[in-house]
C-alpha cells in the first residue's frame, strides 16, 4: 500500500530524526503480500516528550487487577494523589452475592497512608502498619492488599515486611505488590506483578468447588459497566457455573478457589495472560481464549467452549442460546446498521480491547482502519507464537518471572479437566485454539494501520489524513478528537453506559454508536452567518467531517 | 451503600480513608493551562501524569494536553536530566508551544533533581520560555500546587519596568473554573478596568468547537501579558491558599500591592472584591452591576425560607469552602461541619471566626480532614444539606441528605465548569441550587396530603 505509506512519511516529517526512527518501529501497515504479521515493536519505553495515553504500573495493578476484588481492603501506600485517583474511576461494578455479603464490599472507599514530607524522610513503615491496624479493628476485612506508589521504593520501605507482621499479627492475608509507577514502561508492568502475587499467595488456598457440571472461570474481564454479569448470563444459560470473573466483581473467597475450574476463559489476553498459563503450568487447566464482545465473536467463543467438553447437551443448549439470542436482537441491530455501515473507526484501547471491538463494529457493518493498543505486547499484535523470540530488555527484566512446577498433588493433565481422553484432547486441540492467542494482526485488512503507543500527534495527523467517522479511545484523547470534529467514545468506560458485552451488549453498543454518530449537533457546527451553502445540501447521515 | 461501615465510633489517626485533597501536580497542571500556548509538563513517571490529565479531563469535559519525563526504573535511579533535555527538545520540535511549564512530582523530588539546572542546560529555541516549580506531592495539597505554579509564574516571567505603574490590574483568580475566570474579566471590564488575569483558563478548557482543531486554543493569559503584570499598579489574590503567594512575590520583586481576599463567591465575598476595585480605582459602579447585585437581594428574600437555619456541611478545597461557608451564614443557613483536606491552621482560624462573628456554636471545623472523618460527624448528627464536591455522594446516598455540587472535582454532573459561581450572578445560581435541592427533598418526602403545586 504506496499510498498509506507516504500518508505515515507525511506524519513522521515533524518528528526529531531519533523519535521518527523509534516510532517508525511501532507501526505495521497490514499488506496481502506478508504472510505473517511483521514485527512490530511493543512494550518498549515511551518517549519523553511525547504525549503518550499510557499510565503506570501502579495503575495496571491497582487500578486493574486488584482494585476490583470487592472483598480485600487495599491500601495505597504512598502520597494522597495515587490512590485519589484510582478510586472509583474505573467502572468495575460490583454486588453482594452468596460469598460476599454487603457489608463486605469496600469499592467505595478510598485508603492512602497519605505519606507527608516527615515520612519520607524517616520512612512510612510504621505509619503503613499502624493504618492496618486501624482498618482490620474497624473493618475486619477478609484480606487486605497495599499497593506502593514511586516513592516508597526510592526510600526503601520494606512493605514485603510490613505485610508479613501485619498478616501474623492479625491472622488474615496481607498481600504486598511493589508496583512503583517507575517499573516497567506501562501499566503492563502492574498486571504482572499483581498475577504474580495472586498466584502465588491466593490461588489454590481454597477447598470448595461451586457446584455445577461444568465450571468455568473467566480471566481478564473486568466488568466495566457490567460486561462480565452479561457474560454470566449467557454463559450460566448454556450449562455452565462461573466460578469467579478475574477480577470483575470478584471476590478474594473466590479467587481462593480459582484452581477448582475445568477451564480458564480468558478475556483480556494482556492483563491476565499470566495467572492463565501459571495456572496451566501448577495445575495443568487449560485456557481458551475467547472474546464476547461481539455477536459472531461470542458466538464463536461459545461454540468454541461448548466444544471442549465431551456433551452433546451442553453443544445442543449452545446452540439454542445462540439462536434464541441472536433472534431476539436481530431485528433492532437492523436498525442501527443502517446508520453505521460503511463507516470507519479508529480504535486505541488497552491491550486487548481494540481487537475485541472490531468484531462488534464488523457486526454493524463498520470497518477499524487504524487500531493500536497503549501497552500490549508484541504477542497482542502478532499472536502468541512470537512469544520466544521477545528479547528481554533492561524495563522488563526488573518484574520477577515466577517460575512455577507442576502441583504435587493437584496437577492433572489438562483433558482430565475436560473429561476427555488423551486421544480427544489432541483433536479438539486442532479444532479449538487451547492456550493459544493468534493477536490482532489477522483481523486487519489490506491496507490497514496497526499503532502501537499511539501518541497525540500521530493522533490528530492520522485523524486529518483518514477521516474516521468514529473514534474509540480513553477519556484523555476523546475530547481531543471531538474538537476535531469526529465522534469518539471512550472505551475504558463506556461513557458510563453499558454492558457492550454479549448479546444485550451489542445492543447497547450499537444504540450508543448511533447515537454518537446522529447526534444532531454534528450538523449544527457551522453557524447559520457562516453557511454558504443551504444546510440541507449536504446533509448525510452522520457527522459531517470539517 | 457503604454498609462495611460499622456502627460507632472508629479510631482512624492514620492516613487518609476517602482522601479531600489530592496531589499538588494536578493543580500545578491546571495552572499552567491558564497560560496561553502552554504545554504542561510533568517531570517524573508517565502514570501522574496519564492521572492528572485523565481526572482534570473528567471536571472539565474537555481536552487536557500535558506531556511526561516518562521516567523508568533507569531515571529514577541516575536522575531524571537526561529525560528532561531529552523532552524540551522533543516538545519544542513537535508541539511548537509558546512555553512549557515544568512541574516535579514526588517521584523526582525524592530523587532530587535539580530542575532549573537542567533547564538551563537544555536547548530552548528563541522566542520559547520554559518555566518550573516544584511540586511534592507528600507536602500540601492540588492547591498548593496550583499556588507554586503561579508563584512561578511571577518568578520566571513578571517584570517591572521601571517605578511607574500602568493603570492596571492583576487579578489572581485562584483554582476555579473557567466559566468563573470570564465571570471575573466581565465583572472588572464593565468597571472600565484593565486586567491582567492569569492563570486564565477560559478559552482553552472551555474552548468552542467549531471543528477547527487547535491544540492550543485561543485563551489563557499570555507570557507578555504576565510579564506585564510587574507593571501593574495592585494586584488582586483571590483565596488565600491558591493566590496569596505569587502576590507576594509580584509585591516584592516588582513593588504591585498586594490586596488579598476571599474568593468572589457569595454577596459579600463579591461586594469586597467589587469594592477593592473601586477604592483603588475611583470608578463608578455601572447601573448593571448595581442591578446584579439587588437582583441577588431580591432573590434572598424572596427565598430565605426554603433555607434559613438549615443545618449544611461545607467540605472541598479551602479557598472555596470559607467563601461557602461565608455566604451559607449569609443566607442564614448554619454550618454545622466545614471541612478541607488541604492542610492549613489559617483555614480553622478563619471559619472559627466567621461562626463566632454570626454566633453560631457547637460547629465542627477542620483542616487536613477526609471525607471519612466528614461522615463519621454527620452520623452522630446529620445534617439537612451537603455542599462539596462529588465525592460526598457516597454520604448523601447512605444518609440520605440532599448533596449541592460545589468545587473541584465534579464529576457526575454537566456544564458546570462553564457556570459561574462568582460574582452577582453565581450568587444568584448558588441560591438556586440550594434552594432547588431542599424542596425537591421536600417534594419528595411530602405525604399525599402535604404535597403542594406551590412551594
Ligand atoms: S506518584 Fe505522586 S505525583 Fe504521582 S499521582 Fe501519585 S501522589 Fe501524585
Ligand atoms: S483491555 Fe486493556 S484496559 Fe482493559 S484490562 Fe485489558 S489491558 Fe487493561
Amino acid at each position: 500500500m504506496d499510498g498509506m505509506d507516504t500518508t505515515l512519511e507525511d506524519i513522521y516529517t515533524q518528528y526529531p530524526d531519533t523519535v521518527k526512527k523509534n516510532r517508525k518501529k511501532h507501526i505495521v501497515i497490514k499488506s496481502e503480500t506478508d504472510e505473517a504479521c511483521p514485527q512490530i515493536e511493543a512494550n518498549t519505553r515511551t518517549i519523553p516528550g511525547i504525549i503518550s495515553q499510557r499510565g503506570c504500573a501502579y495503575a495496571g495493578c491497582k487500578g486493574v487487577v486488584v482494585g476490583p476484588i470487592k472483598d480485600m481492603i487495599t491500601i495505597t501506600h504512598g502520597p494522597v494523589g495515587c490512590g485519589y485517583y484510582s478510586w472509583g474511576t474505573r467502572r468495575n461494578k460490583a454486588r453482594a452475592d452468596a460469598t460476599t455479603p454487603k457489608d463486605k464490599i469496600y469499592s467505595q472507599l478510598c485508603f492512602t497512608t497519605d505519606m507527608q514530607e516527615p515520612d519520607i524522610v524517616f520512612g512510612g513503615d510504621k505509619k503503613l502498619a499502624k493504618m492496618i491496624d486501624e482498618i482490620v479493628s474497624a473493618f475486619h476485612p477478609r484480606a487486605i492488599n497495599i499497593c506502593s506508589t514511586c516513592p516508597i521504593g526510592l526510600i526503601g520501605d520494606d512493605i514485603g515486611a510490613v505485610a508479613k507482621a501485619a498478616s501474623e499479627r492479625h491472622g488474615i492475608q496481607v498481600l504486598a505488590y511493589a508496583c512503583e509507577g517507575y517499573k516497567g514502561v506501562s501499566q503492563s508492568a502492574g498486571h504482572h506483578i499483581a498475577n504474580n502475587n495472586i498466584m502465588q499467595n491466593v490461588v489454590g488456598t481454597g477447598t470448595e468447588r461451586k457446584p455445577g457440571k461444568h465450571v468455568i472461570n473467566i480471566l481478564g474481564e473486568y466488568n466495566i459497566g457490567g460486561d462480565g454479569w452479561e457474560q454470566e448470563r449467557i454463559l450460566q444459560d448454556c450449562g455452565y457455573t462461573v466460578n469467579s470473573v478475574l477480577t470483575g466483581d470478584a471476590s478474594y473467597v473466590d479467587i481462593k478457589n480459582l484452581h477448582l475450574a475445568d477451564i480458564n476463559l480468558v478475556q483480556c489476553h494482556r492483563s491476565i495472560n499470566y495467572i492463565a498459563e501459571m495456572m496451566e503450568t501448577k495445575y495443568g487447566i487449560p485456557w481458551l481464549k475467547v472474546n464476547f464482545i461481539g455477536i459472531e465473536a461470542t458466538n464463536q467463543s461459545l461454540r468454541q467452549l461448548a466444544k471442549c467438553f465431551n456433551d452433546p447437551e451442553l453443544e445442543a443448549r449452545t446452540e439454542e442460546v445462540i439462536a434464541r439470542e441472536t433472534a431476539r436482537i436481530e431485528p433492532s441491530l437492523e436498525q442501527y446498521r443502517k446508520i453505521c455501515q460503511g463507516k470507519k473507526a479508529f480504535a486505541f484501547v488497552g491491550g486487548s480491547r481494540s481487537h475485541h471491538y472490531q468484531h462488534l463494529l464488523k457486526d454493524l457493518g463498520m470497518e477499524v482502519v487504524v487500531a493500536g493498543y497503549e501497552f500490549a505486547h508484541r504477542d497482542d499484535y502478532e499472536g502468541r507464537q512470537v512469544i520466544p523470540t521477545i528479547k528481554s530488555d533492561a524495563d522488563s527484566k526488573n518484574i520477577p518471572e515466577l517460575h512455577l512446577k507442576p502441583d504435587e498433588t493437584m496437577y492433572r493433565e489438562a483433558h482430565q479437566y475436560l473429561d476427555l481422553t488423551k486421544e480427544q484432547f489432541e483433536a479438539l486441540k486442532k479444532e479449538v485454539p487451547i492456550s493459544y492467542y493468534e493477536g490482532m494482526y489477522p483481523d486487519m485488512k489490506s491496507g490497514e494501520i496497526m499503532i502501537d503507543d499511539c501518541n497525540h500527534y500521530e493522533l490528530e495527523e492520522l485523524i486529518k489524513k483518514l477521516k474516521p467517522d468514529l473514534i474509540f479511545t480513553g477519556v484523555r484523547d476523546k475530547y481531543i478528537a471531538e474538537k476535531m470534529g469526529i465522534p469518539a467514545k471512550q472505551m475504558h468506560s463506556y461513557d458510563y453506559a453499558g454492558p457492550y458485552a454479549g448479546y444485550n451488549g451489542a445492543i447497547n453498543f450499537a444504540h450508543d454508536v448511533t447515537n454518537a454518530l446522529s447526534t444532531p449537533a454534528w450538523k449544527l457546527i457551522v453557524p447559520p452567518w457562516e453557511r454558504e451553502e443551504e444546510p440541507e445540501s449536504e446533509v448525510q447521515e452522520g457527522a459531517p467531517h470539517a | 451503600m457503604l454498609e462495611c461501615v460499622p456502627e460507632g465510633k472508629i479510631e482512624h489517626t492514620t492516613g487518609k480513608i476517602n482522601p479531600a485533597k489530592t496531589c499538588q501536580p494536578i493543580g500545578a497542571m491546571y495552572a499552567s493551562l491558564g497560560i496561553h500556548g502552554c504545554l504542561p509538563h510533568s517531570h517524573g513517571s508517565q502514570g501522574c501524569c496519564a492521572y492528572h490529565r485523565m481526572h482534570l479531563t473528567r471536571h472539565f469535559r474537555d481536552q487536557v494536553l500535558a506531556s511526561s519525563s516518562s521516567f523508568t526504573e533507569g531515571a529514577s535511579v541516575f536522575g531524571g536530566a537526561s529525560n528532561l533535555k531529552t523532552s524540551i527538545k522533543n516538545i519544542f520540535k513537535i508541539y511548537n508551544p509558546d512555553i512549557i511549564a515544568i512541574h516535579t512530582t514526588c517521584l523526582s523530588e525524592t530523587i532530587g533533581d535539580d530542575v532549573p539546572n537542567i533547564i538551563k542546560q537544555s536547548e530552548i529555541p528563541e522566542g520559547k520560555v520554559v518555566i518550573h516549580t516544584n511540586t511534592p506531592s507528600y507536602v500540601g495539597s492540588h492547591i498548593t500546587g496550583f499556588s507554586n505554579m503561579c508563584k512561578s509564574m511571577v518568578a520566571y516571567l513578571a517584570e517591572a519596568q521601571g517605578e511607574t505603574k500602568k493603570e492596571q490590574v492583576n487579578v489572581l483568580p485562584g483554582f476555579v473554573n473557567p466559566g468563573d475566570m470570564r465571570e471575573i474579566r466581565r465583572i472588572v471590564t464593565a468597571l472600565g478596568i484593565k486586567l491582567v488575569m492569569f492563570p486564565d483558563t477560559s478559552g482553552v478548557l472551555d474552548a468552542p468547537l467549531t471543528s477547527k482543531y487547535q491544540m492550543f486554543p485561543e485563551g489563557g493569559a499570555t507570557v507578555a501579558e504576565i510579564r506585564d503584570s510587574g507593571n501593574s499598579e495592585v494586584t488582586l489574590a483571590l483565596g488565600a491558599f491558591a493566590s496569596n503567594a505569587a502576590a507576594d512575590l509580584l509585591q516584592e520583586k516588582c513593588g504591585v500591592t498586594g490586596i488579598p481576599l476571599k474568593l468572589p463567591i457569595g454577596l459579600k465575598a463579591t461586594d469586597d472584591f467589587i469594592m477593592a476595585l473601586k477604592d483603588w480605582f475611583g470608578v463608578e459602579i455601572p447601573k448593571e452591576i448595581a442591578i446584579e447585585r439587588g437582583q441577588v437581594i431580591d432573590t434572598l428574600i424572596d427565598t430565605h425560607f426554603h433555607y434559613q437555619g438549615k443545618t449544611v456541611a461545607v467540605f472541598g478545597d479551602p479557598d472555596h469552602v470559607i467563601a461557602m461557608t461565608e455566604f451559607a451564614i449569609t443566607m442564614g443557613m448554619v454550618p454545622k461541619y466545614v471541612l478541607t483536606g488541604t492542610p492549613g491552621k489559617e483555614f480553622e482560624a478563619t471559619i472559627t471566626k466567621m461562626l463566632g462573628d454570626a454566633g453560631i456554636t457547637g460547629s465542627k471545623v477542620k483542616a487536613e480532614g477526609d471525607l471519612f472523618e466528614l461522615h463519621e460527624w454527620i452520623r452522630e448528627e446529620k445534617v439537612d444539606l451537603m455542599i462539596g464536591t462529588t465525592y460526598g455522594k457516597y454520604i448523601a446516598r447512605k444518609e440520605d441528605i440532599p448533596l449541592v455540587r460545589f468545587g473541584f472535582p465534579i464529576l457526575d454532573r454537566a456544564v458546570h465548569p462553564l457556570m459561574p459561581v462568582v460574582g452577582y450572578r453565581g450568587c444568584l445560581r448558588l441560591i438556586e441550587q440550594i434552594s432547588n435541592a431542599l424542596l425537591e427533598r421536600r417534594d419528595r418526602d411530602a405525604l399525599d396530603e402535604d404535597f403542594e403545586l406551590v412551594l
